[in-house]
């Protein structure tokens, strides 16, 4: 169970993401085509200068105005993202199969981006049920979807800390991240995908159409 | 002020009209909308949605409404949007009925949001999805469908005959003679730099602002005309209902006007949506990329003339005022800055709003909200107390408005939460603080 999670389970994941992506993206692109309004109007450096405010923290004035929420988000997102690539466990596993390996986290400091993410994934559901505003959009996907995301780094932590059975949790570590990378296309964390092309889109609408911003 | 706003106002518009529906017909209309016309936004902004609800902030009606939850962006598109894709538009003529109320009277399509939902998801768009649905199924708010009839049927928004038209200008350039004899309005001048056009409430209701106009270009010596047939109105209602056949016609003849008269470039009056259905929706539905001539907002023709000096300032206004930034061409158009310099250069007092410029709140009445008429004035009413509130924290008694829409719709607001101020064009300012030479009030001889 081991050997298939570790090989052939992560391949088809990581193949499911790659494809996955590629295809949306390319699907979505064309499509555009058909929505004839937007390549005649989209410029990257419009676009660009709109993604740059809004991957940044506090670049506009949304974020300014909920700074708490803002930090939150920007630490979980980060975290989330850099966690799975640094932590030494997972640049070992890489050197051994494929003799490539990158610098890592101290592993102080991956739990504690770990804690992160699971602090700040509880937070956002939180927000979702006590928030009516949020509440009243949130469907019960929604919420499978945030523990989806945080269960790799629950099992993650429960497997540095050998609490529970190692070999199970490592195996349930394995398999909740190799779903996490595999529904990233097909889910509403596709989100990652599209953002530079909406923000990027708007930003092209907004800077380069109306001589305006939008942040 | 505190009973319960009555949510669903009864308009015949709607409520006759979904009689004759059913969820087929309903259906069929969704389906060719959602997969013929609209593609990849449609589809990348209901997927890219994640629900964070911080787009709430953005809106007026929302903010208004005690941050009430069924008022944010995101509600707005989950009770229309959303429910017709995951229905596959098999839906009730009753939940279509509740779906035109938010499309048509609780968003104003300012796109404020836009700029505060952190993926730029243009929830506008998606409310023009709606209303285009509700306008092919003949489900229109009474007033604002009678507009788009106006437009069909006589080519300008206010049932006014071409006589009509003709007999407005000749009367307000002698109303303007009266005060500046040499004052003109030349019609069908071929060849003339500028061709000013208007939107259809200035010949029918309020005329005097073509007086007004008579007299700044004559100050000025601005080479100018006015078109005497059809295609002198720039606004577009069709555009705001939902009925773009009717918009691609109205913006078409607006330009055929401008290219028959061979124009330089057109100026337009204090309005914003006319720019934004002149200049944006209006060629993009037919296939231009951008309009064949240049397309001058008056603020920023009136910026030009200020700055140029071809009209000076004999006597700045004392009365404190503020200033509005309408979405369309603050938002739309980043004249943020000009209209900032005008007001500057004609008003001693002015106090600026907050928030300002692009992040301005929206007059609730733009978007066609105010067409939607008396059935709906009072949910307009309470769906921008923010509003009410951030006029009254300037302390000016006079808001300048330089679009006919939040002219209109702050003065109603005005009135609604007693404020005791009161709305004026740009034009009117200057009527009282521009220089008027000599020579043009002695010229005509009469």
């Amino acid at each position: 169970m081991y050997e298939l999670s570790r090989g052939p389970l992560v391949w088809i994941a990581f193949a499911i993401f790659f494809f996955g992506s590629a295809y949306r993206m390319i699907s979505m692109a064309r499509m555009a085509r058909k929505d004839k309004v937007v390549w005649p109007y989209m410029r990257w450096g419009p676009g660009l200068r709109s993604i740059l405010h809004w991957i940044v923290p506090f670049g506009s004035k949304n974020m300014r105005m909920r700074p708490a929420f803002t930090i939150l988000s920007f630490l979980f997102h980060i975290c989330l993202l850099l966690t799975p690539i640094l932590t030494v466990a997972h640049v070992t596993l890489w050197k051994e199969s494929w003799g490539v390996s990158w610098w890592t986290l101290p592993d102080t400091l991956s739990k504690v981006m770990a804690i992160i993410v699971i602090v700040g994934a509880l937070t956002f559901l939180l927000r979702r049920i006590a928030n009516p505003t949020v509440r009243f959009v949130t469907s019960p996907s929604d919420l499978v979807l945030v523990v989806l995301v945080m269960a790799p780094f629950a099992t993650g932590l429960m497997a540095f800390y050998q609490i529970f059975d190692y070999q199970t949790i490592v195996i349930i570590h394995m398999w909740t991240g190799a779903i996490w990378l595999a529904m990233i296309p097909f889910t509403r964390i596709a989100h990652m995908l599209f953002f530079p092309v909406t923000r990027g889109y708007m930003g092209a609408e907004f800077g380069f159409v109306r001589g305006t911003r939008d942040w | 002020m505190n009973e319960a706003p009555e949510i669903q106002a009864e308009d015949p518009g709607i409520d006759e009209a979904i009689e004759k529906l059913t969820p087929e017909k309903i259906q069929s209309v969704v389906q060719r909308v959602l997969t013929k016309e609209s593609a990849a936004r449609l589809k990348v902004y209901l997927e890219t949605c994640v629900r964070c609800g911080v787009c709430a902030e953005g809106c007026h009606t929302y903010l208004s409404r005690n941050k009430d939850p069924l008022f944010s962006p995101v509600a707005k598109v989950k009770q229309t949007v959303w429910e017709l894709v995951k229905q596959d538009g098999l839906v009730s003529p009753e939940t279509l009925r509740g779906m035109a109320r938010i499309a048509f009277t609780e968003c104003g399509a300012c796109r404020r949001c836009a700029m505060y939902c952190p993926f730029g998801i243009d929830i506008s768009y998606l409310i023009m999805q709606v209303r285009r649905i509700c306008s092919l199924l003949g489900v229109v708010p009474l007033y604002l469908q009678d507009t788009t009839n106006s437009h069909a049927a006589t080519m300008n928004q206010m049932w006014v005959n071409q006589d009509e038209w003709v007999d407005t200008l000749q009367w307000q350039e002698e109303d303007a003679q009266l005060e500046l004899p040499a004052a003109r309005i030349p019609l069908e001048k071929e060849g003339a730099d500028v061709m000013y056009s208007v939107i259809a409430p200035e010949p029918k209701i309020l005329a005097q602002l073509l007086g007004n106009i008579s007299q700044i270009m004559t100050i000025a010596g601005i080479d100018w005309t006015m078109p005497a047939t059809d295609g002198w109105d720039n606004s577009n209602m069709a555009m705001y209902s939902g009925d773009f056949e009717i918009m691609g016609r109205v913006e078409r003849l607006h330009w055929e006007t401008a290219a028959r008269l061979r124009v330089k470039k057109i100026v337009m009056g204090e309005c914003g949506h006319a720019y934004r259905g002149a200049v944006y929706d209006g060629p993009r539905w037919l296939g231009w990329q951008f309009p064949p001539i240049p397309m001058v907002h008056a603020i920023e023709f009136y910026h030009d003339l200020l700055t140029s000096g071809r009209i000076k300032i004999k006597q700045k206004y004392t009365t404190p005022v503020t200033v509005q930034d309408p979405c369309n061409t603050v938002r739309g158009l980043n004249l943020g800055e000009k209209l900032r310099y005008v007001v500057d250069a004609l008003c001693e007092n002015f106090t600026d709003m907050t928030p300002r410029l692009e992040h301005n709140y929206c007059c609730a009445a733009g978007g066609g909200i105010i067409n939607c008429g008396p059935p709906w004035k009072r949910s307009r009413m309470l769906s921008n107390k923010v509003k009410a509130n951030q006029l009254a924290d300037t302390g000016a008694e006079i808001v300048i408005t330089p679009c006919h829409n939040c002219h209109s719709g702050i003065e109603d607001i005005i009135g609604f939460y007693d404020l005791g101020m009161h709305t004026k064009f740009i034009s009117d300012i200057l009527m009282e603080t521009m220089e008027k030479p000599e020579d043009l009030k002695g010229s005509a001889g009469e």
